[in-house]
């Protein structure tokens, strides 16, 4: 296995405020990895200054050996839900079709071929009952799933989520986790911010520890210790492993 | 002004095309939350016509939008560089650069009004609009403009889509939000030069806001809601317009606006999509059906009951 991922020596601020510093690691094709860490700790700000969506203060990125802007067609990024405002006047299919916007380039409309793509990726995800909805009338839940379907479509080698699960209900947490995996065994590779640390072994094969910088990152049965995980938590771990 | 005579002709299709493209771009407004930007850029128009009329020392129309256009410009860039550089929030750096350039918009009116042929300019038509004062090379010139608006609007419509929804995810699938938000400017600066000669610098934001809000009470599509706004716009130019040719140096824009106004009116209480009397309509049935409902299960478990006795 080789890295497809690098970061090197990686900083990143919200105004003066350091939010993450002396960032290194080095993600390996086929892997699904769970960025795990307290509120605050960057697991966002990580994600989107490897994206370019957030300027990084200092230190590199590559995909391939690329910058990112080089190949971020080969990249799907799912963002939070709650960053985007479910009131626009717009259905479910409509918004898996964006996910096609990049590959079908300016000025063209989305086509019947793009209709079908976009169909197959709900039915994938089990809401074709939800193609005609609104946005703004589906669950929590189901708005998850339409935007995994939107970053399906998009047929990336490499997939960043930001906390899929928020709020979810079981079942559309089974089928994200349930995707997820077929994307790896296929040899995609993922990256998850994670917040529950009860289902991180059951879910993942690589975990990232991060609290402003990175605490441990490596196969799950490594670095998900008691040990590591203290390093990360700090005295909020107690209380999170007593009431577990 | 008569309603057939060659030049109302000219000056209602301006008005119709400046409502189109207004309704157009109010739609990017509406999604982008910043209606008021629309505002500030229109009265950071007025010191441009000004300036410009006073370096002519005559009116030349071209001359004079440009120089509006410029000065909105420099309005746009002051609103970021106050946000971006200071504590003070957008909000507050909109409301600043409305006044500030409004007032030194009127200052510079005062002294163009005593230059020679000041007073018989008629640039105090900038301020309330004057449809009617436009002769057909200034409409010519208006509707090629909103023709270009309308144009880059509707053929970009999956490029704003995407960028209104979710810039973030636009940006990586490789559209530049950047050049988005440059290009919505230049919309902006652009219906504000058309629109300034017919609606003035204080109603045109309207032509901006209204229509945009009006259409989301009957749609649930963005390319639709665009529709009907642009033909909300469109249709208060026009019967604004008309209405203000009853009466003799009625300002056009004031009545485009309330025209507007009175289609907003009907939108929020009929809408299709939430308006107040759809919603309480459809509630009202709902709470009928699951009445005859609960009276039916009653009447039928006590019939049940009385066969079973």
């Amino acid at each position: 296995m080789s890295a497809v991922i690098t970061v090197n020596d990686m900083n990143a601020a919200y105004r003066k405020s350091e939010v993450l510093s002396n960032v290194n690691f080095d993600v390996n094709a086929g892997t699904l990895t769970a960025i795990v860490g307290p509120n605050g700790a960057g697991k966002s700000t990580l994600i989107k200054s490897m994206l370019d969506l957030h300027p990084r203060s200092s230190g590199e990125v590559a995909f391939w050996g690329q910058r990112y802007q080089a190949v971020k067609k080969r990249i799907g990024y799912v963002p939070q839900r709650g960053s985007v405002d479910w009131d626009f006047p717009t259905d479910a299919l409509d918004v898996v079709m964006m996910g096609l916007y990049g590959s079908i380039g300016w000025l063209k409309r989305p086509g019947k071929g793009h209709r079908e793509q976009a169909m197959e990726a709900l039915r994938s995800m089990g809401m074709e009952l939800y193609a005609n909805r609104q946005i703004s009338q589906l669950s929590g839940g189901q708005q998850q799933r339409v935007f995994l379907a939107r970053a399906l479509v998009q047929d990336a080698d490499i997939y960043f989520l930001d906390e899929p699960l928020a709020g979810v209900d079981a079942a559309t947490e089974h089928i994200i986790m349930n995707t997820l995996q077929q994307l790896r065994d296929r040899g995609r590779t993922v990256i998850v911010v994670h917040h529950d640390l009860q289902t991180v072994e059951d879910y993942y094969d690589h975990v990232l520890l991060l609290n402003r910088t990175v605490i441990a990152h490596g196969a799950t049965g490594d670095v998900f210790t008691t040990d590591q995980l203290v390093k990360t938590y700090g005295g909020a771990l107690r209380w999170l492993r007593e009431k577990v | 002004m008569n309603l057939l005579s060659y030049n109302a002709q000219w000056v209602l299709l301006s008005t119709l095309l400046l409502g189109m493209a207004a309704g157009a771009v109010g739609v990017l407004s509406y999604w982008k939350r910043q209606s008021l930007m629309s505002d500030t850029l229109s009265h950071a128009a007025l010191p441009g016509v000004v300036i410009g009329f006073m370096i002519v020392g005559s009116k030349q129309l071209p001359i004079m939008l440009l120089a509006a256009a410029i000065s909105a410009l420099v309005g746009a860039w002051l609103v970021q560089t106050i946000r971006g550089s200071s504590r003070v929030k957008e909000d507050a750096a909109m409301g600043i650069v409305l006044s500030v350039f409004f007032g030194l918009g009127i200052m510079l009116l005062t002294f163009a009004n005593r230059m020679p042929g000041g007073g018989q300019s008629g640039l105090d038509h900038f301020i309330f609009g004057q449809a009617a004062a436009m002769v057909q090379s200034d409409v010519v010139t208006m509707m090629l403009v909103a023709g270009i608006v309308l144009l880059i609007v509707v053929l970009l419509l999956k490029e704003w889509k995407i960028t209104l929804f979710d810039a973030s995810y636009a940006q990586g699938l490789g559209f530049s939000v950047k050049m988005m938000n440059s290009l919505y400017t230049a919309l902006l600066v652009l219906v504000v030069v058309v629109g300034i000669q017919a609606v003035g610098v204080i109603l045109l934001a309207a032509l901006m806001i209204i229509p945009a809000v009006s259409a989301r009470y009957w749609s649930n599509s963005f390319s639709i809601m665009l529709l009907l706004s642009v033909c909300f716009g469109g249709g208060s130019g026009v019967l604004g317009t008309l209405i203000s040719t009853w009466g003799k140096g009625w300002p056009t824009g004031p009545f485009i606006v309330v025209t507007a106004a009175v289609l907003f009116v009907v939108s929020l209480l009929f809408g299709t999509s939430k308006g107040l009397v759809t919603v309480w309509y459809y509630r009202r049935r709902q709470t009928i059906e699951k009445q005859k409902h609960a009276l039916k299960a009653v009447i039928a478990s006590e019939l049940g009951e009385g066969a079973h006795q």
